[in-house]
């Protein structure tokens, strides 16, 4: 490969077991200077940065390979350290030099990975990270003596706090020139792996002297409380409460700031643009549709900057050794539980999270069930549904009906999400072939700055990789809600607010304006095309006890749920800035007759149904985004939609039609 | 002295690795991460429940479900721990 320069480009990578501070080093090598994407037709991410190797010797790219403990391939990420290292992976040309990096206070077992990549030829430097850990522990290493017996240069680092890292940048640049390649000859070849590591021990001997008396390490007093029988459930138990408060609390005040923001901007780009066409296509398409997804990126980002704290923190390992137990019995792991308690705030990072699944069919699983988890976006639907239809009657005298039936929704949505993970794991997604052996690596304080650069990492890779697939799904679902426009429609419209301007004046002609103008919208939204979808899925809706309205409302909520709210509230003639706590509205849906029968259209059966049909359903375009993107096809996500709509259809089903057997109404 | 499976240890206790049954995926990458025979383990703690465990094996913390910890036998022996 050439640079723009004409100087052959140079392939750098990083490598060493997980939990070794790689990513650290990375991100102190590169700063914000990295890319990620995933390699070709796999799911494995690929991290890849720049350096300059002089002014005179042009750049070299910089690969931040998966952790891995073997070059015996045993997942998909392990595979990709292979095939790169041994230069055979696509698209990644053979690496002049690995970068590889040992925890200097696990050295033992690192050291197993690390012959391996020596063996493979690649010039290599070693680098013991986390040199602080091992001098606390009282461990003395004598570099020189270990760079002698390995035959390949070692520096020692501390990663988090850039301790080291000139010097290993001056190092890289020095080998990456001249590439010698070493010339070891362990005399492995053919070695059981129990041989190896009696070689190891014999090389550890020679170069590690430990203290007298094992230091106790603090993590050790950690895990007494953490991962207690007893107080582990009751921390993590809290910790999720505490971070849900933070999501909801902190987040709203932001969301509310971004919300008047898209607002203001719908506001000027409508003045901007003439009125028409072009006006609603940048206003209600763009804006409004771009929009919806902007609005949870305060949430969004929130619980990726928790998730990438617990991680630094090491404390996810943990929680997953706590959890194991009840995710094995749905036939998921341990590692499973955060993405799928994530999703009950956005199943975004839900779906992102699950990239600490090493199993293909766990985290496929954990994947297709994440959508399931009530998110955030379900509550408008929820408030609007339960505001309007369901009484507050009490019940065994300090609960009441109105808050029971929100909490039902939240246990059917978990109960779904466990059952179908169960079924996948049983049917579609059969076996793990990797077993669930976890590291616990010892508790060490957040890099803060690390932490935000992951939160800002992965949420711009949100917007990056989803927002186009949002910005074209949003502009589609405009135009279904805006066309044909129906030319008789307008006409009438406009005679009648010509006779409202003969006959009122001021205020009353304001009121009788804006009642006009809201009429004409909810006229020509049922005359579009997506009301005629609305319409036409009746018949299938209908035994769920929806009528055209909620399926119209069906086909604009896939943008984002809470679209239902102001898709309702247009073909109530309320105008489209009511929200679920509007007042119109509720009276409005409230007052709604059959015009068959003359009695209420909707009740609080079908307010059940409907909101049953919320949980089960994914109207979500951005989880659908993510999904493509996590799993690099689109056979995922259409099976996540199909499946997910028929699970809504049939769960309503059972609800309306059960409930009217019953004698509900 | 006494051979049995590693998921039958107590808290605390230490013992020596005899031998790994079989040659899984499981058995290889149990052994690539260091458990091989005559290395020394010891258990720290089983997860609530009783399931997984997690052992101390040549200086880091693993955690392993009891089913898969079955194939590894172990040495138990007064002293074992020294």
């Amino acid at each position: 490969m050439k640079s723009a320069s004409g100087k052959p480009v140079k392939t750098i990578t990083l490598v060493g077991n997980p939990n070794v501070g790689k990513t650290t080093l990375f991100n102190a090598l590169t700063g914000m200077r990295h890319t990620t994407a995933n390699y070709p037709g796999v799911t494995v991410e690929k991290r890849a940065g720049w350096i300059s190797l002089g002014d005179s010797e042009g750049a070299a790219e910089i690969i931040d390979l998966p952790g891995t403990y073997s070059l015996t391939p045993q997942s998909i990420d392990e595979e990709i350290v292979r095939h790169v290292l041994l230069g055979e992976q696509k698209d990644t040309p053979r690496p002049d030099l690995a970068v590889l990096v040992l925890d200097a206070n696990n050295l033992e077992r690192n050291l197993y990975f690390a012959f391996q990549v020596i063996e493979t030829g690649i010039p290599v430097i070693v680098v013991l990270n986390m040199w602080d850990e091992a001098v606390e522990s009282g461990k003395i290493i004598d570099i020189a003596r270990f760079s002698e017996l390995l035959g390949v240069p070692v520096i020692k680092t501390v990663g988090h706090r850039q301790t080291g890292c000139d010097e290993l940048l001056s190092l890289i640049r020095r080998h990456a020139l001249d590439g010698t390649q070493p010339v070891n000859d362990f005399g492995f070849d053919g070695l059981s792996i129990q041989a190896r590591y009696e070689k190891i021990e014999s090389i550890i001997r020679q170069v590690i002297t430990l203290p007298d008396k094992p230091v106790e390490t603090i993590s050790d007093k950690i895990d007494q409380v953490l991962t207690h029988p007893l107080w582990g459930w009751v921390f993590f138990t809290g910790l999720m409460a505490v971070i849900f408060q933070s999501i909801f609390s902190w987040a709203g005040p932001v969301m509310d700031v971004i919300s008047g923001g898209v607002e203001w901007l719908g506001g000027v780009a409508a003045t901007l643009l003439p009125d028409g066409q072009l006006e609603s296509l940048v206003v209600d398409g763009m804006i409004a549709g771009v929009g919806n997804v902007v609005i949870f990126l305060p949430q969004i980002f929130l619980l990726f900057f928790f998730i990438a704290l617990l991680e630094d923190f090491g404390y996810m390992s943990r929680a997953a050794f706590v959890l194991d137990r009840v995710m094995k019995k749905v036939g998921l792991n341990g590692r499973a539980f955060l993405p799928l308690l994530s999703s009950f705030a956005c199943a975004i990072p839900g779906v992102m999270a699950t990239r600490t699944i090493r199993d293909r069919n766990d985290r496929l699983a954990t994947i297709l069930v994440a959508p399931l988890m009530s998110c955030s976006a379900r509550l408008p639907v929820y408030a609007l549904m339960i505001a309007a239809f369901i009484p507050s009657t009490p019940v065994l005298g300090f609960l009441n009906l109105k808050g029971l039936t929100l909490l039902a929704m939240y246990l059917l949505s978990l109960f779904a999400g466990l059952g179908m993970a169960a079924l996948f794991r049983k049917t579609l997604l059969r076996g793990g072939k990797t077993p669930f052996l976890l590291e616990l690596p010892p508790y060490r304080i957040p890099n803060l700055k690390g932490v935000l650069l992951t939160m800002w990492d992965r949420g711009k890779e949100f917007l990056m990789n989803a927002g186009t697939i949002i910005f074209a799904i949003s502009i589609v679902l405009w135009f279904l809600a805006s066309y044909p426009k129906d030319p008789n429609i307008t006409q009438r419209y406009e005679v009648l607010k010509q006779n409202a301007a003969v006959t009122l004046r001021a205020d009353a002609l304001k009121d009788r304006i804006q009642m006009l103008d809201n009429e004409e919208a909810g006229a020509q939204l049922k005359a579009s095309f997506a009301g005629r979808m609305g319409q036409m899925i009746e018949p299938a809706i209908k035994p769920l006890g929806f009528d055209w309205r909620i399926g119209i409302g069906l086909v604009a909520s896939f943008a984002a749920r809470e679209v239902l709210v102001s898709t309702l509230a247009i073909t109530y003639q309320i105008g489209e800035d009511a929200d679920e706590t509007s007042t119109d509205l509720i009276t409005a849906l409230q007052n709604e007759t059959n015009p068959v029968t003359g009695k209420p259209l909707y009740t609080p059966l079908v307010a059940v149904s409907l909101m049953v049909f919320f949980v089960l359903a994914c109207q979500c375009m951005s989880t659908i985004a993510i999904v493509r993107r996590e799993t690099n096809s689109w056979s995922w996500p259409a099976f996540m939609v199909v499946y997910m709509t028929a699970l809504a259809w049939i769960g309503s089903l059972t609800v309306y039609q059960g409930g009217k057997l019953l004698g509900f109404h | 002295m006494s051979v049995k499976s590693l998921s039958q240890l107590a808290i605390k206790e230490k013992a020596i690795i005899e031998a790994i049954e079989g040659h899984d995926a499981l058995q290889i990458r149990l052994q690539e991460l260091g458990l091989v025979p005559g290395t020394l383990v010891s258990i720290k703690r089983y997860a609530p429940f009783g399931d997984p465990m997690e052992l101390e094996i040549r200086g880091y913390c693993l955690s392993i479900r009891k089913a898969d910890a079955d194939c590894v036998m172990v040495r138990t022996e007064e002293g074992a721990g020294k």
